[in-house]
């Protein structure tokens, strides 16, 4: 469905961008630089390199489309969370996701598109979405390590995003890493329930984080991007190339190694507290390094298993597909009825 | 009167009364099954502003259910927790109105139920919070409050679907056609709200009625739709008697719990 409100949006900052006068277009490039350098934020009208625009809008829709494929394993077990408490967590969690969603989809409304071009981006297989939802949750226990882990990984991933040099973005990520660092509490604490309760409940809990810990620390974080991280010369050196532009431009603030370490060294000792073993037995602590060491994330293994044909891959873009195509009549509907009621508006201004 | 003194005399010793147990359950009952079938919604809605909102008016309604389910765990003499009540009750033993477990079918027989469940909950729970019991009041007007904004969220898309285009129009009224032979129930009087209502003790929900009638009325004669005039109405939901949808329903909402007996959740 086309939205016409939203074009209007779009439509000045190509204006302002097209119709700049030409002297004062070479100096912004150099303006451009200047606030970066200064770690001020790019706001909207602010001139912007096209690649910077390009690598922001990939990186906000992924996030937002993310956000929204994420609801899916998570909101599968809503109908049955085992108690009025959990169910609870659980809708308000849902809830904040889908909230995320319409955050980072209005951030990405700032730099020229619309969300409708952005899901019928995702309907179709064009943007993505972190790789770690082609994975299915399988017992409630995956509830509580989706939340801990997963999100877990997003909010040391996403805290620095929260000083993005994008202004919008900036500003959705600080609402959404105070809710993230929430849900990844009551992971924690869904897993120490069923830590705590029979035999039964705790092996569900190991069989869900035995499950959900290399999607969480291999594709939560993307690919290596320092050899350190287990790369090969040239996948690293093409991360890295990556990470360097990125990190340049105040987009990204670290490597994805360097988050991934800190991810690992945040949730070894929380396993411990838990009793529960993280399923790699290379995890150790360097007292040289001041890090845990952990097995290096072999990229392509998990890109190649959680990849874009698989069955859950495609199960994840059909429910999508199937809510946006069954509830279109609804968006037609009530679309028409703005329509009319903005007519109504019009013709009774001027009384 | 002696009744009444009698009752209120009876609960004040033992903090015990088993209508207004058994009647805060089928509220209860009411708000759970109705926030389980919104929750079969979320990721599955027309817009992410709908998932959000069906999801915000789940929790509340679940809310509702603990408050409620605690309050008649005091009351019946069992020292039943929330969960004993939602996780630990046979199919039968719910007592919700029909219309709550309705399956959602499309976006609008799910509207036209939000429709008739939050005008009547409007109305009774304000009812219940000019009620004696201050606990009970305390919750009637909060739940009102909250209601009155899912009653918003139905009135507006009743308005928006049969106003919207024909076939969203066709689709309302056949949600209205759907939902309109089970909203009886939710104002039936059988013995226990009767001695309750004589006691005193909670508004009778017939006294809603008229009220009722003319918001929703009002509502879908100004959405340009007919309120439907069912020669059949449905009950049997007060007595544990469910539409045969319901047991998959209880089965999914206990099947974790009842997979692992002794958990601690």
């Amino acid at each position: 469905m086309s939205t016409p409100g939203t074009s209007a949006v779009a439509a000045p900052q190509h204006a302002a961008r097209q119709d700049g006068p030409p002297a004062p277009q070479d100096a912004l490039p150099a303006h451009f630089d200047a606030l970066i350098a200064a770690g001020e934020t790019i706001e909207p009208r602010d001139w912007m390199p096209d690649g910077y625009r390009r690598m922001l809008l990939r990186q906000i829709a992924q996030h937002a489309h993310s956000e929204i494929i994420g609801m899916q394993p998570e909101g599968a077990w809503l109908t049955r969370a085992p108690s009025l408490h959990r169910k609870s967590v659980l809708i308000a969690k849902v809830q904040d996701e889908a909230g995320h969603g319409l955050y980072l989809y209005s951030s990405a409304e700032t730099l020229g598109v619309d969300r409708a071009e952005l899901l019928d981006a995702l309907h179709r297989g064009q943007q993505r979405f972190a790789a770690t939802f082609n994975h299915p949750a399988l017992t409630w226990a995956d509830t509580g390590a989706i939340a801990w882990l997963t999100d877990g990984a997003a909010v040391i991933n996403q805290a620095p995003l929260c000083r993005t040099s994008y202004g919008p973005y900036a500003r959705a990520m600080r609402r959404v890493c105070q809710e993230e660092a929430f849900h990844v509490r009551q992971g924690y604490d869904l897993m120490r329930a069923l830590c705590e309760g029979t035999p039964e409940q705790k092996r569900m809990a190991q069989d869900a984080v035995d499950r959900w810990w290399l999607p969480a620390v291999a594709l939560m974080f993307g690919p290596p991007d320092t050899e350190a991280g287990g790369a090969d010369a040239r996948t690293a050196a093409l991360g890295a190339a990556v990470s360097r532009r990125a990190i340049a431009w105040g987009i990204k603030r670290h490597t994805n190694d360097e988050l991934r370490a800190r991810f690992v060294d945040s949730v070894v000792p929380q396993a411990e507290r838990l009793g529960l073993t993280l399923p790699d037995p290379a995890i150790r602590w360097n007292e040289e390094r001041g890090h845990y060491d952990f097995t290096p994330v072999d990229w392509e293994t998990y890109r190649d298993a959680l990849g874009d044909d698989t069955h859950w891959a495609r199960q994840r873009i059909a429910h999508r597909r199937a809510a946006h195509e069954d509830g279109a009549w609804v968006r037609e509907a009530s679309a028409a009825y703005a329509a009319r009621e903005d007519a109504d508006g019009r013709t009774e201004e001027p009384a | 009167m002696t009744t009444t003194s009698d009752t209120a005399a009876e609960t004040a010793r033992t903090g015990q009364d088993p209508d207004l147990a058994a009647h805060l359950l089928r509220l209860g009952d009411d708000a759970l099954v109705l926030g389980q079938r919104l929750c079969q919604w979320i990721t599955r809605a027309p817009t992410i502003e709908e998932d959000l909102a069906l999801s915000n008016i789940a929790l509340d309604l679940v809310g509702h259910a603990r408050t409620l389910y605690t309050r008649a765990g005091g009351l019946d003499g069992t020292g039943r927790t929330e969960d004993d009540y939602a996780f630990a009750r046979a199919d039968r033993e719910f007592t919700n109105a029909l219309v709550t477990e309705l399956p959602n079918g499309d976006f609008a027989v799910t509207v036209a139920r939000q429709l008739v469940y939050t005008h009547y909950a409007v109305l009774y729970y304000r009812a219940l919070a000019d009620g004696p019991d201050p606990d009970l009041a305390g919750f009637g007007a909060r739940a009102a409050t909250e209601v009155a904004f899912h009653r918003r969220h139905a009135d507006d898309w009743t308005r928006r679907l049969g106003l919207g285009t024909p076939e969203s129009a066709r689709r309302m009224q056949a949600g209205l056609d759907r939902v309109w032979p089970y909203t009886a129930e939710l104002f039936e009087e059988d013995d226990l709200v009767s001695r309750l209502a004589a006691a005193g003790t909670v508004p009778g929900p017939a006294s809603v009625r008229p009220s009722w009638e003319r918001e929703v009325g009002e509502v879908v004669a100004g959405a340009g739709l007919t309120v439907p005039a069912p020669r059949w109405q449905a009950r049997g939901g007060r007595d544990g008697l469910h539409l045969e949808e319901f047991g998959v329903l209880v089965a999914e909402l206990q099947s974790v719990r009842r997979q692992f007996p002794g958990g601690t959740w």
